[in-house]
């Protein structure tokens, strides 16, 4: 069945181990000038993740606080990239991980366009670049171990396990505990996501993207799609018809011309 | 074997275009050899830049003539229009093998372009544009293939005019598909792409201003290249193609106020931010002007009034994709993004090269009308005929 991770933000202590062991077991480059923890961290080809210091405030007396926020791709259910890409470079595994195939891959990046939360990256000062995302580490979950990064995770921000289970876990958390906003960021979010995350602090402030759509971005396109055959056919036919007519119609008139010509 | 008699004359603006067009060329290479980062300013909040956004979508969307004037003069007979046709055609070949360019110096690992073919992603809307901007291009080398066997190659010239009216038919269905598509595009932005322009129309959108486009690029290139060969424009045939483009106009203007309305999004016109006013420019010099142009006969008929209805047209279809792949996303994405001097200079060099391949092909062939066009409509209703 579909795996899950749960992320709680209020235990996430910005230790940054889960960035580390992503970094080793993927082989992904340190840069000093691309920090993957802390205020100015960003995703980019070689952070897959990155976890990011929010400094907001909280209650009556607006005391300052700081958050964590632990980014990568969510692994959408329905993942626009996928059905963006048009060389199926991007592919939805059964287990959950949305999995790219450099050697399928193009380059054209509409992957990178479509994207609700502006996950894939580009390898931009490479020749020949690839596409770089998180990639759920579909080879530790095959053999039945969790992720790099939420297995060394100190505090339990990360949880992996089953969708359904987590989403379970999730709302009973949000239930009990006062603390917690009454709202699973990826529950509905883009039609659904497998990286789930629960909080104290309103997402909007932590800069999550709050107003994205709820319904499966691909189904936008595809109702699209899906008329393009219909309309196709008919559209060819309307032509060939009006082609076939005029056709008949310039002849006659030129006959008509001929005969009276010929009078 | 009869001499070809090839000519090109040399003027010193076509020494510019050659030099533009080589340093384009150059330039291209050294894209291919180090890759997308030294060469453009794209970075991971821009992914695409003005290769996507001009070389490609505007591109194509001023090729339109080409399938517009198709579908009026050989699918509905309408005849007035035909000494334009070929023109028409050549334009919209050159444009897109342009784009085709275009696209393959913007993909990244471009040794698999050919993947889409056989990966078959067909839930993709680049997969639809993809297929029918190649199948449209082989269209038109085909189409032209019936214009150059007058010259060169002439026994196959009997092939070429047999096979034609499918060409046509496909040649003018092909487009409507890909046209829309380039719009579908941009469905996907959906909640990022500025409410001015996302709508679930854009399809509709980005087929109809490529249809109206269609004559004002003629038109622009009639008057210039009467200027530059010296052939004279057919002001009847352009001004009542113009009309045409008017039609289509109102019927966009329309739809386009309607959907802002129906979205609720219409309020935002007036906002007096940057997207209101780019999107208040687009409408009103784009499209409200030239309408009004197009329907005051005393302009229409004016030669000044032809052109600035051209020009205007041209610049508000250009301008309205430029403000769907940038203004219309500088607001959710932040950051800017201008492109760099080999970015220019690529898309100036393409540009050059096309036009300098448009000169010599009109040189060369058959293209515009001369003296003896009467003979040549005649030859070709009659194999209009015995084709039938
Ligand atoms: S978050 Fe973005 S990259 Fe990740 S699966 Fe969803 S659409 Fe794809
Ligand atoms: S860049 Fe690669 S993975 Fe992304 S859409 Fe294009 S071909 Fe697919
Ligand atoms: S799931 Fe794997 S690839 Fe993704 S952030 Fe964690 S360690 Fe990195």
């Amino acid at each position: 069945m579909s795996k899950a991770v749960l992320v709680d933000i209020t235990k996430c202590v910005g230790c940054g181990s889960c960035g580390v062991a992503c970094k080793m077991w993927n082989n992904l480059e340190y840069r000093k000038e691309s920090p993957m923890l802390g205020k100015d961290s960003k995703l980019d080809a070689e952070n897959w993740t990155n976890i990011k210091l929010v400094e907001t405030e909280t209650g009556a007396e607006k005391q300052s606080i700081w958050r964590f926020v632990k980014n990568q791709c969510l692994h959408c259910e329905e993942p626009a990239c996928v059905s963006a890409c048009f060389s199926k470079a991007l592919q939805k595994t059964k287990a959950g991980p949305v999995v790219y195939h450099a050697n399928l891959c193009v380059g054209c990046r509409y992957c990178m366009i479509a994207c609700p939360f502006d996950i894939p990256k580009y390898e931009w000062g490479k020749v020949i670049p690839r596409i770089r995302k998180c990639q759920m580490c579909p080879g530790r979950i095959k053999e039945g171990n969790s992720p790099a990064c939420t297995e060394v995770c100190p505090t339990n921000a990360l949880t992996f396990g089953e969708h359904k289970d987590l989403l379970k876990q999730a709302r009973a958390t949000i239930n009990n505990d006062k603390k917690y906003v009454q709202h699973i960021f990826g529950e509905k979010e883009a039609g659904g996501t497998a990286w789930l995350y629960i909080s104290d602090v309103p997402f909007k402030e932590l800069g999550f993207r709050t107003d994205v759509t709820t319904q499966a971005v691909p189904h936008y396109t595809e109702s699209i799609m899906h008329l393009t055959p219909a309309v196709g056919l008919t559209w060819g036919a309307l032509l060939t018809g009006m082609y076939v007519y005029n056709r008949r119609r310039n002849t006659i008139a030129n006959e008509e011309n001929d005969n009276k010509k010929g009078k | 074997m009869a001499a070809k008699n090839w000519s090109f004359r040399m003027t010193p603006t076509r020494a510019v275009l050659m030099a533009l067009a080589a340093i384009g060329g150059a330039l291209m290479v050294y894209r291919l050899v180090v890759g997308l980062g030294p060469t453009t300013n794209l970075n991971d909040q821009w992914p695409w830049g003005m290769w996507i956004g001009f070389d490609v979508l505007t591109g194509v969307a001023l090729a339109g003539g080409g399938y517009s004037t198709c579908l009026l003069v050989n699918v509905m007979g309408i005849k007035k229009f035909a000494p334009i046709a070929r023109a028409a055609l050549l334009t919209s070949l050159i444009g897109y093998l342009l784009v085709m360019v275009g696209l393959f110096l913007d993909i990244g690992r471009w040794f698999n372009f050919w993947r889409p073919f056989v990966s078959w992603g067909h839930t993709s809307i680049l997969f639809e544009v993809f297929w029918c901007v190649s199948l449209y291009t082989t269209v038109q080398l085909l189409e032209f293939g019936e214009i150059a066997t007058e010259k060169v190659g002439k026994r196959w010239h009997g092939i070429f005019k047999k096979i034609l009216p499918v060409l046509l038919i496909v040649g003018v269905l092909l487009p409507t598909l890909h046209q829309s598509s380039l719009g579908s595009l941009y469905v996907i932005e959906v909640g990022k792409l500025y409410p001015l322009w996302w709508s679930l129309l854009l399809p509709i959108f980005f087929l109809m201003s490529s249809f109206f486009v269609g004559p004002a690029m003629v038109s622009l290139e009639s008057l210039l290249s009467s200027r530059a060969t010296g052939h004279k424009p057919e002001y009847n045939i352009l001004q009542s193609l113009i009309k045409v483009a008017g039609y289509m106009m109102l019927v966009y203007l329309v739809l386009k106020i309607g959907d802002l309305f129906y979205r609720g999004a219409a309020g935002l016109v007036f906002a007096g931010n940057l997207e209101g006013n780019m999107f208040l420019l687009e409408m009103i010099a784009g499209i409200i002007i030239p309408l009004v142009i197009c329907f005051t006969p005393k302009l229409r008929n004016s030669k000044a009034g032809l052109a600035t209805f051209s020009v205007l047209v041209v610049a508000g279809v250009i301008l309205n994709r430029m403000n769907v792949v940038f203004t219309g996303m500088s607001d959710y994405i932040g950051g800017s993004y201008f492109p760099s001097a080999i970015e220019w200079l690529v898309s100036i060099g393409l540009v050059a090269m096309g036009v300098l391949a448009y000169l010599f092909i009109v040189e060369n062939f058959n293209i515009v009308p001369k003296e003896q066009h009467e003979a040549e409509t005649d030859k070709e209703t009659a194999a209009v005929k015995h084709t039938a």
